[in-house]
């Protein structure tokens, strides 16, 4: 695929998802004109994109789509619910069809094919209404093209709206400057076609004095093109600061050309039959707009104490523009620019270049730790002041080079919008998403692998979570029901939860469930934590009735595991009756870590620096009991001499380390601590999937290789084993506690 | 009624020689009242070129003088007719140059 259709891809599936929340928003406020706008612009851009790779059935449907948006935009069409739903359908589609694009098919397959041909026939049956609605007040609203009465002669192909008017005027020095103001016509000609065009020679003065190197000529054009006014202007580049160049765009309203006629040069009268005969104006349009300026003109002038009212105005007042569109042109503008500024400030890289870069700070990282073990060997104050600085240096490196593959959760949050809408219709309910902290940042690569757990968790939420209105009513609850999604930081790991305020999870229904599917035994005892966490085993489903959303038994423990695979984990709470949260906690960054290093015995191990709480030296730790005191609390504890058993004594002074994750402590007893470190993860190789308590491994400045803790699995280890001890009746482990796969 | 020759150019009708053309263009309208140009021999025009056969029909108009293109090149008939200026000139010639095209 060359590069254009691929940035065409790219960019198609923003404007999508653009237009997409834009469509969410137009069922909340339909008056939004600026939101309507936009709408149409995404669409417009997509066509226009489609054009230019040549993608002739992206084009067909886009463009029927937009046609229904230029009604909806000139206030032709309201925005109705069923008008909605289509226009998400459409959505839907043309996000299939661009799909078809990437994968580079000729043409999309006869199903999508039927979906589309379907889809068109719904909005000819809009399209048709409006033609009925629009028969009657035909002269209160005279526009210069309207777009559904030639959409409907056309049928859908070429629609003389999409043409824009340029005039130009070269100015005196431009032949000098040996260009040739034909060369730049015939060059416009190439970006469409030309219907017609005119050229001025008005500014030509006598032979006399008529240089014959000077340029007088001008132009008059109507071209019909998919390329955007920038691309226009970028024609006359060459000749920007020595030419007057007009653009109309298509649609341009009456007042715009009468405006146009007056700024240029040439007689008003004159140019008013230029315009007509090159297409752009009829008659009719030239002589009421002219005519009105004139009236309006003579009566001020009788009545001078009132100031001459703008051309813009008059056509308002006459109904012949509405006054929301002349506005809409100007935020247009503005908003246009402001694109261009936005763009301008971002910067499209490939993804794979980024890890390069994350990979060579990863060594940087490693290279920069061992200058600073040298230089402290050596003593030289210089040098370890040298080193320091640049380890700082280093460190801000990593940082921002971290942060550049940060991104917002809240465009994966926003996704949901729709999923909410199309699913609450579906079920018949009625459902708010609330959305929180979606500016909260973390990994692309987590971003994208969290996108399929979080759409089961909010399906099932929706699903199973929420309650029939009729039973919230009768429990006293709001009639619409809540899912929120929310996101923050919370020591060095990012926590999302999905949360509703449904019905909660049923435990009786669970431990029965559970009872019959041998996941527990008759006879055990599980808190309350533990029982709604039973949901996570596989083959696990309480709803008796299978719908198409959620359900199938599959789904929680395929996100348990997926949340795992990217070193997570997700728990679940519930209040019956009262709603349920689901708990996802994920590490910031894949890559590189601040690390806590310690020793046992002649090995270093590295524990994720934000997980450690605080450090303890103690004497005489008990050797029976694996939990201590801790200022008034138990805290267990694990030795990582036993877990790893490492040969050697225990040296008179160990320290605990103690770890915090997910809210438990854990005390982890190591020989000597060596202060921070910062750690680039290196995965384990694939000798070694089946260890438990180690996450990865790491090279230290010396050129040792260090095993990273993952402090996750030793907590829960130390928990249980705790547990075990307090209650050796209990037999089973809930398998939340270590990933072993 | 002419009584000389069509003006033959040969040269092409660009800006290079537009400042040598024009004065030999007004020259010969200056000698006739109906000035006949032959155009097949140019195989380029630009914009300046364009100009200097538009102004010389602007001087004829101005002096009652009429100015006929007899013959057009590929290169002229195209230009004439890209810029819609087959109507100004007036010229029947235009007409298959038109159909050429």
């Amino acid at each position: 695929m060359d590069e254009i259709t691929s940035v065409f891809i790219q960019e198609s599936r923003e404007q999508l998802a653009e237009m997409e929340s834009g469509l969410l928003r137009l069922e909340q406020t339909p008056d939004d004109m600026d939101n309507i706008n936009g709408i149409f612009r995404a669409a417009h851009t997509i066509k226009g994109g489609a054009g230019v790779v040549e993608c002739g059935f992206i084009v067909a449907f886009t463009h029927r789509v937009e046609n229904i948006l230029d009604s909806l935009r000139n206030d032709e069409l309201a925005v109705t619910p069923p008008l909605a739903t289509l226009l998400l359908e459409c959505c839907d589609h043309m996000i299939s069809l661009i799909d078809v694009l990437a994968a580079d098919a000729e043409a999309p397959d006869a199903a999508l094919k039927a979906r589309g041909d379907a889809l068109t026939e719904q909005l000819k049956v809009f399209i048709d209404s409006i033609g009925q609605k629009d028969a009657e007040p035909a002269d209160s609203k005279m526009t210069v093209h309207d777009a559904a009465i030639e959409v409907e002669s056309s049928g859908g192909g070429i629609v003389l709206t999409d043409s824009w008017h340029i005039s130009v005027r070269f100015g005196e020095n431009v032949l000098r400057g040996g260009m040739d103001p034909l060369s730049f016509i015939r060059y416009l000609a190439s970006l469409g076609e030309i219907l017609g065009m005119e050229t001025i020679t008005d500014a030509m003065p006598a032979a006399a004095s008529m240089d014959p190197e000077s340029c007088y000529i001008g132009f008059e054009i109507q071209l019909q093109t998919r390329s955007s006014k920038a691309d226009i202007e970028r024609v006359f580049d060459f000749v920007r600061d020595d030419c007057d160049l007009r653009i109309l765009p298509p649609n341009s309203k009456l007042s715009e050309y009468i405006k146009h006629i007056q700024e240029l040069p040439e007689d008003t009268m004159r140019l008013g039959e230029i315009l007509v005969r090159c297409g752009a104006l009829t008659q009719a349009e030239v002589d009421q707009g002219l005519c009105n300026q004139k009236v309006t003109a003579d009566t001020t002038d009788a009545d001078s104490e009132a100031p001459p009212p703008q051309l813009g105005e008059i056509l308002v007042d006459n109904k012949v523009v509405h006054k929301e569109i002349v506005d809409a042109a100007i935020n247009k503008q503005a908003q246009v620019s402001d694109k261009k500024a936005k763009e301008a400030r971002l910067v499209r890289v490939q993804a794979d270049k980024l890890d390069q870069l994350i990979d060579l700070v990863g060594e940087l990282v490693i290279a920069g730790a061992s200058a600073n073990l040298l230089a402290q060997k050596s003593k030289q104050t210089d040098l370890v002041e040298a080193t320091s600085v640049l380890s700082r240096l280093v460190e801000n490196i990593r940082d921002s080079a971290l942060q550049l593959r940060m991104v917002q959760i809240g465009d994966t949050f926003t996704r949901f919008n729709r999923v909410v809408r199309d699913v609450s219709k579906e079920l018949g309910k009625e459902i708010e998403l609330v959305i929180s902290g979606a500016e909260t940042e973390l990994d692309k690569t987590v971003v994208e692998k969290i996108g399929d757990p979080l759409m089961h968790l909010v399906r099932n939420s929706l699903d199973h979570g929420i309650e029939p209105t009729a039973l919230r009513l009768e429990r006293g609850k709001p009639a619409c029901g809540t899912v929120t999604l929310n996101a923050y930081h919370d020591s060095g790991s990012i926590v999302i939860q999905i949360s509703d305020d449904g019905g909660g999870l049923n435990k009786e229904k669970i431990t029965a469930k559970a009872l019959e599917r041998g996941v527990i035994q008759p006879g055990e005892t599980l808190t309350d934590a533990e029982v709604v966490n039973l949901i996570f085993e596989p083959g696990f489903s309480t709803v008796e009735k299978v719908s198409n959303l959620s359900g199938r038994g599959v789904g929680m423990d395929v996100v348990r595991r997926n949340i795992q695979s990217l070193r997570g984990a997700v728990d679940v709470t519930s209040v019956e009756g009262e709603g349920a949260t689901f708990t996802i906690r994920l590490p910031l960054t894949l890559a590189i870590i601040d690390g806590f290093l310690v020793g046992v015995g002649k090995a270093a191990y590295v524990i994720p620096l934000d997980t450690v709480v605080e450090c303890i030296e103690l004497k005489n730790l008990p050797s029976d009991r694996n939990f201590m005191n801790l200022r008034g609390e138990a805290l267990p504890f694990i030795r990582l001499r036993e877990l790893f058993e490492v040969p050697g004594e225990c040296p008179p002074r160990e320290s605990i380390v103690v770890v915090q994750f997910a809210g438990q402590r854990a005390g982890i007893v190591v020989d000597q601590l060596m202060g921070e470190f910062q750690t680039v993860i290196k995965p384990l190789g694939v000798m070694f999937p089946h260890l438990r308590g180690i996450g990865g491994s790491t090279i230290l400045g010396s050129g040792e290789v260090a095993l990273i803790l993952d402090v996750a699995a030793l907590v829960l280890t130390v928990s249980q084993n705790e547990e075990r001890k307090m209650f050796p009746g209990r037999n089973h482990q809930p398998s939340t506690a270590l990933p072993n796969n | 009624m002419s009584s000389s020759p069509p003006l033959a150019i040969t040269e092409d009708l660009t800006i290079y020689h537009a400042l040598e053309q024009k004065q030999v263009l007004l020259d010969a309208l200056a000698t006739t009242s109906e000035l006949e140009l032959n155009l097949s021999q140019v195989s380029e025009m630009d914009t300046a070129g364009l100009q200097l056969l538009i102004l010389l029909k602007k001087e004829a108009l101005r002096a009652g003088k009429q100015v006929r293109i007899v013959a057009h090149s590929q290169a002229v008939s195209s230009v004439i007719d890209f810029c819609n200026m087959a109507a100004e000139f007036g010229d029947p010639l235009v007409i298959p140059a038109h159909e050429a095209s």
